[in-house]
């Protein structure tokens, strides 16, 4: 049991990094990122091919980050002068060419088999359980760094020209505000937070394949960011811990479906987050801890 | 690869294109009068594309009865999903609308599911020899297709050139402010819409599912494509989204000639980033 929680703490974890990341881009500037499944793939894989390859693992997630955070930046560019619908289309476009590619480039990436034997830090010297400690406490690590240096940024300069940004374009323009710049830089950071809870995904778990990528994770991280509230990195926290937990609540009633089939019960577990996620934005669109920022309410 | 195979390329993706205008105008015209993209047509596709094979496979209805039937069903899914869904939480933006239409396309992606599984699917048709012009073949079937993706379009055109309906419905989509100004109920004027379009989508899902088979993942997988071709058009502008679902088909099937097949869906991603970066309003758009 101790095993099992330690294992679902970590994915809670790595939840609630993307869901900080998602927050940058989406609470803060106002830039929608349906395509989230795809830069942590990107994180993923980069870091699964570099320390296969004998690259030291914090390089490896490092170079997740950077290559997340590269491709963030040209996705960001092609759109950011557009309306905010474009970047919709064209995230959710990307994470389907990223899983297709993932699925197809068996040179690179072994196809659908997925990548297997990721080097874990002290994976076999230490016992399975101690190993997934010893991964909580890393994750928890960058976790509270990610989240202090994201609550510097949203009270810096930075974070209060992207909330200028998202609230009024033209008017952050006039101020003489370089939108483009800050909507690329600030979709780039979010890229890079995803690549990072991708690479460090694939040392905590050893494998990745592109079926870990599929549009649901982004409908998970979205719930868990609305959930617990828009623009807020608290709330972005609580709502990936609660969503986590939701969904490994499900598992323990399975066995009172045994009605149905595996392909069932998965089904209603879809719907369930869809649900959820259509009701939350309709009787709670500010999220349990809804965003505040010096003196001015909430939107 | 010689003049000939190159032609028959050509020849597949108008085929192609063909069947993806249905669901093409559906999206486009939904972002024309209520302003978000919804990618909820991706299982309105799946909706119709199950709705024709329940009486085609099950009930034994022949052909165009049955792509009624996904017309129908799929439409008024599309009229009550978004009444029950989407409509409520327009006013709160645009990134809401759009994100819930993603809840709700992967909720009726899972209510298909929980109701058909995960298998594949056939519709209950004849099998055929293709017919040969010159060196070119074509599947009857594919060109029946193409008849009744081609009579919904201009029966859609007619509607929206000539009835008090269409011009309507234009109107809205030009200004909705003046438009309600005028007496036009707006409201209905939003069922009507995601009847048709929803309705457009069902259709061509169940003609994409003719073709190859069905399962509830049908219509998310054609969604590239559908996205491309409005957004190649020009989004919003219904004749650019016949035009762009044209291109991509074509586009998709000369891609076989430098990239392996299971990258088609991957071309119109591409086609997506050319147009945004050289030519944002696409081919017959209007920049908003």
């Amino acid at each position: 049991m101790l095993a099992y929680l330690v294992a679902m703490s970590i994915t809670a974890g790595l939840y609630a990094l993307m869901a900080l990341g998602v927050n940058l881009t989406w609470g803060m500037a106002g830039m929608v990122n349906l395509g989230l499944a795809g830069f942590f793939a990107v994180g993923g894989y980069t870091t699964a091919l570099l320390t296969k390859s004998g690259v030291a693992i914090p390089l490896g997630v490092l170079a997740g980050g950077l290559v997340a955070a590269a491709t963030g930046a040209v996705v960001a560019l092609v759109t950011a002068r557009l309306r905010a619908d474009y970047l919709a289309i064209v995230t959710l476009g990307f994470s389907e060419s990223v899983r297709i590619a993932a699925s197809n480039e068996i040179w690179l990436t072994n196809g659908s088999d997925g990548i297997a034997g990721i080097p874990g830090p002290w994976r076999g010297v230490l016992p399975p359980l101690a190993f997934n400690l010893v991964f909580l406490a890393i994750v928890v690590g960058v976790l509270v760094c990610v989240f202090v240096v994201l609550q510097r940024l949203g009270r810096s300069p930075f974070g209060r020209v992207l909330r200028a940004i998202r609230d009024n374009e033209d008017v952050a323009a006039v101020a003489g505000k370089h939108v483009l710049v800050f909507k690329v830089k600030a979709f780039a950071v979010g890229a890079a937070v995803l690549g990072v809870a991708g690479a460090l995904y694939a040392h905590a778990t050893s494998f990745i394949a592109p079926d870990i990528f599929a549009p649901l994770l982004t409908l998970n991280i979205i719930l868990a960011l609305v959930a617990g509230g828009v623009g807020n990195n608290a709330g972005a926290v609580l709502g990936a811990v609660l969503i986590v937990a939701l969904l490994e609540g499900t598992r323990f009633a399975a066995p009172w479906l045994g009605f149905l089939s595996p392909a069932q019960i998965a089904a209603m577990r879809e719907l369930l987050i869809a649900v959820l996620l259509l009701g939350i934005l309709r009787v709670l669109p500010a999220g349990i801890l809804p965003e505040r920022v010096g003196g001015t309410a909430g939107r | 690869m010689g003049f000939a195979d190159v032609a028959q390329l050509v020849l597949n993706g108008i085929m192609a294109g063909a069947i993806l205008t249905a669901p093409a105008i559906g999206f486009t015209a939904i972002y024309a009068v209520l302003r978000f993209p919804n990618f909820a047509v991706a299982s309105h596709m799946t909706v119709g594309a199950f709705a024709g094979y329940v009486v085609n496979a099950d009930l034994h209805w022949p052909l165009l009865p049955s792509a009624l039937v996904a017309f129908i069903v799929a439409g008024l899914v599309g009229v009550v999903s978004d009444a029950v869904a989407l409509r409520p939480l327009r006013p709160a933006g645009l990134i809401t609308a759009t994100i819930a239409s993603v809840a709700l396309t992967i909720a009726l992606e899972n209510l298909v599911r929980l109701a058909f599984g995960n298998s594949l699917r056939d519709y209950d048709l004849p099998l055929e020899r293709d017919w040969r012009f010159g060196g070119l073949r074509v599947g009857p079937q594919q060109l029946r297709d193409l008849a009744i993706s081609a009579a919904a379009v201009l029966a859609l055109f007619g509607v929206l050139g000539f009835t008090r309906m269409g011009k309507a419905m234009r109107a809205v989509a030009d200004n909705p402010v003046l438009a309600s100004l005028r007496g036009i109920d707006t409201q209905r004027i939003g069922h009507v819409v995601n009847f048709t379009a929803m309705g457009m989508a069902g259709l061509g899902g169940m003609l994409l599912g003719l073709d190859t088979s069905i399962d509830p993942l049908t219509g998310f997988r054609a969604i590239l494509a559908v996205f491309a071709a409005a957004v190649l058009g020009g989004l919003g502008s219904i004749p650019g989204a016949v035009l762009g679902a044209l291109a991509i088909g074509v586009a998709e099937e000369l891609s076989q000639l430098a990239l392996p097949p299971d990258y088609r869906s991957v071309v119109g991603f591409l086609a997506i980033l050319l147009v945004l970066s050289f030519r944002p309003s696409g081919i017959l758009g209007v920049r908003r």
